[in-house]
């Protein structure tokens, strides 16, 4: 029984074909992943499922029905939901209003619509209470409501966009237990997503996009992360090579007891200590929110310390500015590229001028120079393989992963001794990853000292000498790369573990050691299918 | 890429050209409406810019306006709004006025004196509200909008006999300036005079194309417009920004009542222009903060105020051109934003279909790489 069927589906903007003769066929009670990288057309084409916009050819079947939806009210009409990325709740609505507002008219707004989430939630082990505000609720917990909302509504198959991506792997696994628990009352799952181990061990069937049309469909079972990668990519997958440890003894930044507060009084950062050398990747982990914004604010120069100070090599910077900072050798790959590090409508040259103004090839004396500047534009360009069709272009034309590729080149054109990389991967696609995390391993194995700030967890451990942990605010456990699993890391980001983190039950195997190779989860060897029990494999 | 500098251009003359159609539809719908012919008017302000005296009015008064507009854009350059660009300009032509009536130096001193006391009098006056703003907080709209108040107060408490002023009849003034701060104007025979500081206006356009586009401030300052959170990031200092543009904005206000000050007014009293400051702002607006489009902004203000009265003998009210002004402005906001959203995303589909059509930089011997992305 099919639950939903797309078939030559296409939509073209103009000059651009977003989506070409894709075919989707979804079972019912089942979880059917849909993966492809950033851009690939994944949300173009669940925008024409959920009826926000109008495919230009093909055809939409629900139950077996062909169907036309003209908005999302027709698709929630037809038993389709979707749960975006961002949440849109409500913060200072009770759980009880945020899933009655607007379905008002399906259980009323009291007592009965109360009983009706309580229902919904024991039936498929939600666990939402309805009179909480949803303020109170963590990530985990409104991603729940938002499941519950759209089951409230009726729905039958159920659109998932990125769901994990704001979760830490305990709650992955609760999720993937809510889901199991949808599929097993018959309901149906749409799960985008492009972590592939995730992907394998949820689904049922998989179809994989790549530049908008459907290139395969695949069942786990007969699947490796490392052929789904390579179907999602097009292309074999380089094979990372072996890196040795390239961390000296020669520090090039060492925080001490460095302490920031919020203007309340309360500690964002506090007691931070921690030392990076020359050719060493220090990773941390911890939930959004913990105090890494912060502390790369505080690296960089955009707040000052309270107390404590930050050694830059033989100078103490605590009280430089964040000009100062830069011209002497540190590094930004900020964690929002939109909002520091490009002028999304400034052209290409300008966006390689930005932060090394001072700099050359840039400027001489007070004077631009734009003729090198821009000359140097084309080179990183050509160097970083941004593709762009030229330097005029404004940044904002760029894919995420190009832009990302500019920034990062800029950066690595200065001849940093210091590197902040927050978030470095973050929306940006497989082959711009795999090129991005090859030249912060480069710049390492010359001497760079990096300060890795990331949520995707394998990246973390795959590139990391040594791995902290941050916990409101306190680097609260440590751990070695390469024994650590996802699972530990895991806990510990939630409060739960601190101290020097070990693994005994579970020692990762010795080839895992430095991101030589399970630094990629897209460049994971072919070595076992996946399943969720495997911490090897999660780390991939 | 020769086809995006076009399409720059294009985009960038696309706006105004929109917002000016618009806006002369409506006034048209508005004479329309009030039982006139629609038509008339505007031929016969056409028919006045013919006219060398009516010209020598047009880039005179164009002077003033641009040089006002110029103080205004460099604040919108960086996201500030300086509203109160007539206030400075009042108070710098005032005090101008006064010290050159008091002092009286040879005219190779006196002249540089009078320019440096407008500066710095407008600087002061906008460095009031960059104060507030960079140490309290204030918006320095509402900072200078009061300060536009005070400044009007402040004169006509100067303009008391007892502290600067000197009555001539009803007006007050602030008594005649000694002739070596006069600035001798370009004699066009019959149709007047034109400004001697109309060459000022001119390389104040060109100092603030260089500064803004080739100097590291100028970088600076527009990416500190462009995207705070980026400049900061990138190494400005964003209160040093807020304060250094608003005093450059306030010593280029100062500036703005000078050619007519200098070239024939001699005194600053009753009859001095006043609203020059805000009408800067639509101007600055309309030229989309570049020097040249400012100019043509400029000269079009020009000709409408001076076009205009020609109208009240022909059985049409003058302040059609101030409606029209007024619809100007209106447009512009509307269209420039229409146009610059349209502009990006036609960018962006563009970039798009070279990408897929394999047109890569430096893409001669890896035309078959993959298009990533988008």
């Amino acid at each position: 029984m099919t639950a939903v069927e797309l078939a030559g589906i296409t939509k073209r903007f103009p000059g651009v074909v977003a989506n070409h003769d894709i075919h989707l066929t979804v079972r019912k009670g089942t979880v059917h992943a849909l993966v492809g990288e950033n851009g690939a057309g994944k949300s173009t084409l669940m925008k024409i499922l959920y009826g926000m916009q109008k495919p230009d050819e093909g055809t939409i079947a629900v139950d077996g029905e062909q169907v036309s939806f003209s908005s999302p009210a027709d698709a929630i009409a037809r038993g389709i939901g979707m749960v975006h990325q961002h949440f849109m709740l409500a913060d200072n609505l009770t759980v009880l209003e945020n899933v009655v507002l607007g379905s008002e008219k399906l259980y009323g707004i009291g007592a009965r619509a109360r009983r009706k989430i309580k229902e919904l939630s024991e039936r498929y082990g939600l666990g939402v209470r309805p009179d909480l505000l949803v303020e109170e609720l963590g990530v985990a917990a409104r991603q729940r409501v938002e499941i519950l909302k759209v089951l409230y509504r009726g729905a039958r198959t159920l659109i998932l966009d990125e769901p994990t991506a704001v979760l830490v792997p305990q709650e992955v696994d609760a999720l993937f237990d809510n889901l199991r628990e949808l599929k097993a009352e018959g309901l149906s799952v749409i799960f985008i997503s492009h972590k592939l181990g995730e992907v394998l061990s949820v689904a049922d069937e998989i179809t994989v996009i790549r530049r908008g049309t459907t290139v395969g469909t695949a069942v786990p079972a007969g699947t490796t992360p490392r052929q789904l990668a390579e179907l999602m990519v097009g292309s074999e997958l380089p094979t990372p090579e072996t890196a040795e440890s390239t961390v000296t003894d020669r520090p090039v930044l060492t925080v001490d007891t460095l302490r920031l507060a919020a203007p309340s009084g309360k500690a964002l950062l506090d007691d931070i200590s921690f030392t990076i050398h020359a050719g060493e990747v220090l990773g941390i982990a911890g939930v959004e929110g913990n105090g890494q914004t912060e502390l790369v604010d505080a690296l960089i120069g955009l707040r000052h310390a309270d107390s404590g100070s930050i050694r830059f090599l033989d100078q103490d910077i605590t009280a430089l500015p964040t000009r100062k900072r830069r011209e002497q050798g540190v590094g930004y790959i900020p964690e929002d590229r939109h909002r520091h590090g490009l002028l999304l409508e400034a052209p290409l040259w300008e966006n390689r001028i930005l932060g090394h103004v001072t700099e050359k090839p840039n400027s001489k004396g007070v004077w631009l120079d734009l003729k090198n500047a821009q000359q140097d534009t084309r080179r990183i360009v050509e160097t970083y393989d941004v593709r762009t069709p030229g330097i005029d272009v404004t940044a904002a034309s760029l894919s995420g992963g190009n832009q990302q590729k500019l920034i990062v080149g800029r950066e690595m054109s200065h001849n940093p001794r210091f590197l902040i990389a927050a978030h470095p991967t973050r929306g940006v696609d497989v082959g711009a990853q795999a090129a991005i995390w090859d030249h912060i391993r480069e710049a390492r194995r010359e001497g760079l000292a990096v300060l890795l700030i990331s949520a995707d967890l394998d990246e973390l451990i795959g590139l990391s000498d040594t791995l902290r942990v941050i916990y409101d605010g306190k680097l609260v456990a440590d751990a070695d790369p390469a024994t650590i699993t996802p699972e530990a890391l895991g806990s510990a980001m939630t409060g739960a573990a601190s101290g020097h983190l070990e693994d005994d039950e579970n020692p990762a195997p010795p080839e895992n050691r430095d991101g030589a190779t399970g630094s990629a989860k897209s460049a994971a060897p072919p070595a076992s299918p996946a399943s969720p029990e495997s911490p090897e494999d999660e780390a991939r | 890429m020769k086809k995006f500098d076009k399409e720059r251009v294009l985009l960038a003359v696309a706006g105004p050209v929109i917002a000016l159609a618009v806006a002369f539809v409506l006034s048209a719908i508005v004479l329309i409406a009030s039982g006139k012919n629609p038509v008339e008017p505007f031929a016969l302000m056409i028919e006045q810019a013919g006219f060398s005296d009516i010209q020598v009015l047009i880039v005179n008064q164009a002077s003033l306006y641009y040089i006002a507009a110029l103080a205004v854009a460099i604040g919108f350059r960086m996201n500030l709004f300086n509203i109160g660009v007539d206030g400075q300009y009042q108070l710098g032509a005032f005090m101008a006025a006064v010290v050159g009536a008091h002092a009286n130096l040879p005219a190779f001193l006196q002249v540089p004196l009078l320019l440096l006391t407008a500066v710095l009098t407008g600087a002061f006056w906008s460095g009031i509200a960059g104060v507030l703003k960079v140490t309290r907080g204030v918006s320095e709209v509402v900072a200078t909008i009061m300060l536009n108040a005070i400044a009007t107060s402040l004169i006509v408490y100067m303009w008391k006999p007892d502290v600067f002023g000197v009555k001539v009849g009803n007006n007050s003034t602030t008594g005649e300036m000694h002739e070596s701060g006069w600035i001798p104007g370009f004699d066009m025979g019959a149709a007047g005079e034109i400004y001697g500081l109309v060459v000022l206006a001119a390389l104040l356009g060109i100092g603030y194309w260089i500064v803004l586009n080739r100097t590291r401030f100028g970088f600076d300052l527009r990416a500190s417009g462009a995207s705070e959170s980026a400049a900061a990031a990138s190494g400005v200092d964003p209160k040093r920004m807020v304060l250094t543009a608003m005093l450059i904005s306030g010593a280029l206000a100062g500036l703005a009542g000078l050619p007519i000050l200098m070239g024939d007014a001699h005194t600053y009293n009753l009859n001095f222009p006043t609203g020059v400051g805000f009408l800067g702002i639509g101007i600055a607006l309309l030229g989309r903060n570049s020097p040249v489009g400012i100019a043509f902004a400029a000269l079009l203000w020009a000709w409408l105020d001076k076009a205009s009265p020609e109208l009240d003998y022909h059985g049409f009210d003058k302040e059609i051109a101030v409606i029209m002004q007024g619809l100007i402005v209106l447009s512009v906001v509307v269209s420039y934003e229409a146009v610059r959203e349209w502009g990006l995303r036609r960018q962006q589909r563009r970039v798009g279909a070279e990408l897929a059509a394999g047109h890569v930089l430096g893409a001669t011997d890896n035309s078959k790489k993959e298009v990533a992305g988008r």
